[in-house]
């Protein structure tokens, strides 16, 4: 049964799953066994429920009514309250948590799923979630049991809402710059002062309180990165019985008026500057999380799990606009085909027409691939966490490690392409207010600049990541992807492994030349040509597995995987030839060109 | 106050549903099967009774293996158990076949009340409550928008096109309910998880002490002989404005019977 959903595709969860990921065999892992298949199909119709009925219907409301400032407060429409209300009373904050403090222990790869619903019904709203439950998880990594028990109960239940404060508006890229200063006290508090910018999240009335945790430099620490330290910054203090106690010195200083994410408020904060005095003097009130000078090793830690979700938040904004407009061209009539040119027939829905198709064919390739390649990330911090053997551990953690940076950028590259073509296919409808796919792209022009922009991402895949551990990381890649197009031998599928397995070989040629050339000038230069290349190589190898995944299927849906797989081997996976070509050459072009010619 | 809700798998109202050309009775295996939505404001009321009162709410369906689907999303909305009758023999069953199945389960528990929908979406009837009401000696307080229950009677406005009839009767009785008369909660993810501990018991015909011949659609009451689907949408009307745009758009919508 097709889903009607134009939010996402039900159907393609429950594929990618249990018919190629076999999310029940986790069951088997003493942290899941209260879990099953049932569990899981039930908590994902729950998240489509909830997401149709309560954060699809105001997704453009929201987006008609930015958050507002009135007399020093963020002003909401209501529904945006409303569907948080039912979010969290259904238990849904809790999820991936530990039944220790609340949680469900539900497999990260079924809470990617569930989430997805919300992002890609309303991504303004889920935001709030979004950021509180990536807070929690972190205070539950690095925050002492005081800690834990004062602020995460409170975030599991949707009492309160959180934030991370990193950027400011002289340091976003580059966190080593940060100027907001955190001076130690002798009841072993701090007083944090500067300015945060950007901060999703950082002011509103949903909650009775906000839990920031921000980043700030202790005087005297060590420069640049390593004397970054992490602090929990309440909106108001907690007194010792959980109850709210004085208003902390951090306070709303504007609201950015942004392209797309309109639902989420966009805040400058303000810490220290005396509008409020906690204890009767100024200096916003911060905890100290963790040791000190650790605070963006604690960060990065969860970078893993924030970049897969921003990837996924990517990857189902392409998956919505995708299906608004194969909905658009099953019901749009336009033209006649090439053969049968004769005005007394009948217009064709413009699905008929191959360049439609092609556009249609694109887009779910690379929102279904995204998705694909999301979960499987996902997948691997179950792995990472829960496999039975250190070693499998081990390995899970070295391929996450190398991935992310796709995980993160990939979607964020072709998720908005997937709408553009979704407006493309609506013609001029879709360039107009009337209908939803324009949103969908602005929504989603953001993802490519947040939680490291594209930019930094290509830096850490081909800096960092390739080169790492004498270079073990892209090894146990290539042995992953040939391990699939061993599978594939004697299939219909040959060919497309032969051609995967070429790229795979020549990434591994094309690295050591970019690292062969020492010049890290002339080798980094290119890296975002690279990770487009790597990341291009690892959907193709995805969109292998999912052929295989549906080999025995005839229904139309298995028919629909192998066109978008065929689709990716022969239109996509070609590109990458010209990527390795230009970075195999060492091109200087981009490195030599001077500012003053620009 | 122990109250068992009469639940019914039925293909999604919101999905294309299909009868099975083979015996024109409902294509279940290929659709979207969910719990009847009517059923689940019935639910909710039993619950919102139980959390009053005290007592269990007991789930009865009747229907295929996969109708578990039904009777796991009221057991995570709240429902305490669970009796599911499941036999290949009821498939075809009318209405009235059916009634003497849910009865002579209703016949071996224990309840104060027994609650449904007002109606299946899938063949709409709405006369499952008076059928049971019938066989079981039961008072009938047929679509309700209110339910209280005091004491050892159940009072209920029944919703009517102007406005409600107020009944009452004692208890045991069987209370069907509209979509007027509250809010169906979701199940909780917390829900979701106590469901599975929650018990759910199978009864064969031969449990119930029904004969196989007595059901099915070979000696229904009455069969579906033949169906055919709604004729595709006409051309729209153009109404060109000469000045009597307004009277003209009347006299269509007249025509119609719309207006
Ligand atoms: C809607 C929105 C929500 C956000 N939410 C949050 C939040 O909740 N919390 C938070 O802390 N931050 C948040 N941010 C901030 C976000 O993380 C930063 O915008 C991002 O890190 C980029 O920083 P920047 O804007 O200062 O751009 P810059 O760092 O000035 O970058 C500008 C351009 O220069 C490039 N560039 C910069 N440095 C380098 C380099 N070393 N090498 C190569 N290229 C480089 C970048 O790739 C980019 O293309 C949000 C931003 C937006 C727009
Ligand atoms: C801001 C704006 C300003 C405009 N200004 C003017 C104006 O001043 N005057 C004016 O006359 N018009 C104007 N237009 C209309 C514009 O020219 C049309 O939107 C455009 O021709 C596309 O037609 P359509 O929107 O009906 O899309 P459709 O024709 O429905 O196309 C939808 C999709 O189907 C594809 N498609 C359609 N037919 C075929 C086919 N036979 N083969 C393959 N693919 C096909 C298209 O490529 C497109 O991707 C304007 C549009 C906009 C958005």
């Amino acid at each position: 049964m097709p889903s009607s959903s134009l939010i996402l595709s039900r159907r393609d969860l429950d594929f990618l799953l249990n018919e190629w990921l076999d999310v029940e065999s986790l069951t088997k892992r003493a942290r899941f066994t209260e879990h099953s298949r049932e569990t899981f199909d039930a908590v994902l119709d729950l998240a489509e429920q909830i997401a149709t009925e309560h954060f699809a219907p105001h997704n453009r409301k929201a987006d008609e009514n930015e958050p507002r400032m009135v007399d020093g407060k963020v002003q909401l429409i209501p529904e945006v309250a409303e569907a948080l209300t039912v979010f969290a009373e259904a238990g849904l904050m809790a999820g991936e948590f530990d039944e220790e403090f609340g949680g469900m222990q539900l497999p990260h790869v079924v809470g990617q799923a569930v989430f997805a619903w919300f992002k890609a019904a309303n991504v303004g709203t889920s935001a709030y979630p979004f950021l509180t439950m990536g807070n929690a998880r972190l205070l539950l990594a690095h925050g002492s049991r005081e800690q834990i028990d004062t602020y995460v109960a409170p975030e599991i239940e949707g009492r309160w809402f959180g934030t991370m404060a990193l950027s400011e508006p002289q340091a976003g890229s580059s966190l080593s710059d940060i100027t907001t200063k955190a001076v130690p006290q002798d009841d072993g508090t701090y007083r944090l002062t500067g300015n945060k910018m950007w901060i999703s999240g950082g002011d509103h009335e949903l909650t009775e309180n906000i839990v920031h945790l921000v980043l700030a430099k202790i005087p005297g620490g060590p420069p640049g990165v390593k004397g970054i330290s992490l602090f929990i910054v309440p909106k108001f203090l907690v007194n010792a019985d959980g109850s709210l106690g004085e208003r902390n010195d951090v306070v709303l200083a504007g609201l950015n008026h942004k392209m797309g994410y309109r639902g989420t408020t966009n805040t400058l904060l303000n810490f220290g500057e005396g509008v409020h005095t906690p204890g009767g003097r100024a200096g916003a009130v911060g905890y100290l999380v963790g040791e000190q000078h650790r605070g963006l090793t604690y960060m990065f830690h969860m970078m893993n799990e924030a970049r897969i979700g921003v990837g996924m938040g990517a990857t189902v904004l392409g998956y919505t606009g995708y299906l608004h407009a194969l909905e658009y061209a099953r019901t749009r009539t336009q033209g006649r085909p090439p053969a049968g040119k004769d005005p007394a027939t009948p217009m064709v829905p413009i699905v008929e027409h191959a360049d439609v198709r092609r556009m249609l064919l694109a887009a779910k390739s690379y929102a279904e691939g995204g998705l694909a390649l999301g979960l499987y990330c996902a997948r691997l911090v179950d792995e990472e966490q829960t496999a039975e053997t250190a070693d499998e551990r081990a390995r899970a953690h070295l391929l996450l490690e190398m991935l992310t940076p796709i995980a993160k950028a990939w979607p964020s590259q072709w998720g908005p392409v997937a709408d553009d073509l979704a407006i493309q296919v609506h013609g001029g409808y879709g360039y107009t207010r009337d209908y939803p796919v324009e949103q969908f792209y602005r929504d989603n022009r953001l993802n490519p600049i947040h939680e490291g922009t594209q930019g930094v991402q290509s830096l850490d895949l081909l800096g960092r990541k390739v080169v790492m551990q004498g270079g073990a990381g892209l090894a146990l890649l290539g042995e992953t992807i040939t391990a699939t197009t061993a599978r594939a031998a004697g299939t219909q599928w040959a060919g497309f492994a032969a051609d995967l397995d070429a790229a795979v070989a020549r990434l591994a040629s094309v690295t050591a030349t970019l690292w062969g050339a020492g010049d890290p000038d002339v080798t980094l230069a290119n890296s975002h040509v690279y990770l487009e290349a790597a990341g291009h190589l690892v959907v193709a190898w995805l969109w292998l597995e999912q052929a295989l995944a549906a080999e025995a299927g005839t229904t139309d849906f298995h028919e629909g995987k192998r066109a978008a797989a065929r689709y990716f081997w022969r239109w996509e996976l070609p590109r990458t030839r010209a990527w390795f070509d230009l970075l195999e050459s060492l091109d200087r072009t981009v490195l030599d060109t001077r500012d003053a010619w620009l | 106050m122990n109250i068992v809700v009469l639940v019914k798998q039925v293909p999604d109202s919101g999905s294309e549903r299909k009868l099975d050309p083979a015996d024109n009775t409902v294509a279940r295996a290929a659709a979207d099967n969910v719990i009847n939505e009517m059923d689940e404001y019935a639910i909710e009321e039993a619950l919102t009774i139980k959390e009053a009162q005290g007592g269990e709410v007991t789930v009865l369906t009747v229907g295929p293996d996969s109708a578990t689907d039904a009777i796991r999303k009221a057991l995570s909305m709240g429902a305490d158990k669970a009796v599911h009758v499941v036999d290949d023999a009821i498939h075809g069953s009318c209405a009235v076949q059916t009634s003497a199945v849910i009865a002579a389960a209703l016949g071996q528990m224990e309840y104060d009340l027994v609650m449904c929908g007002a109606e299946a979406t899938d063949a709409q009837l709405s006369v499952m409550p008076a059928l049971l009401a019938e066989r079981l000696g039961l008072p009938q307080l047929s679509g309700a928008r209110k339910v209280t229950i005091e004491g050892g009677t159940a009072k209920v406005e029944r919703q009517t096109d102007g406005g409600f009839w107020a009944l009452e009767a004692p208890l045991p009785a069987i209370i069907s309910t509209w979509d007027t008369i509250n809010e169906p909660r979701y199940p909780s993810f917390k829900g979701i998880m106590a469901a599975k501990k929650k018990p759910v018991e199978t009864r064969s015909l031969a449990d119930l002490g029904l004969d196989a011949g007595s059901v099915g659609l070979a000696s229904a009451t009455s069969k579906v002989l033949d169906f055919a689907g709604r004729p595709p949408k006409g051309e729209g009307v153009k109404v060109t404005d000469e000045g009597d745009g307004a009277q003209k758009f009347v006299d269509y919508l007249a025509g119609q019977k719309i207006v």
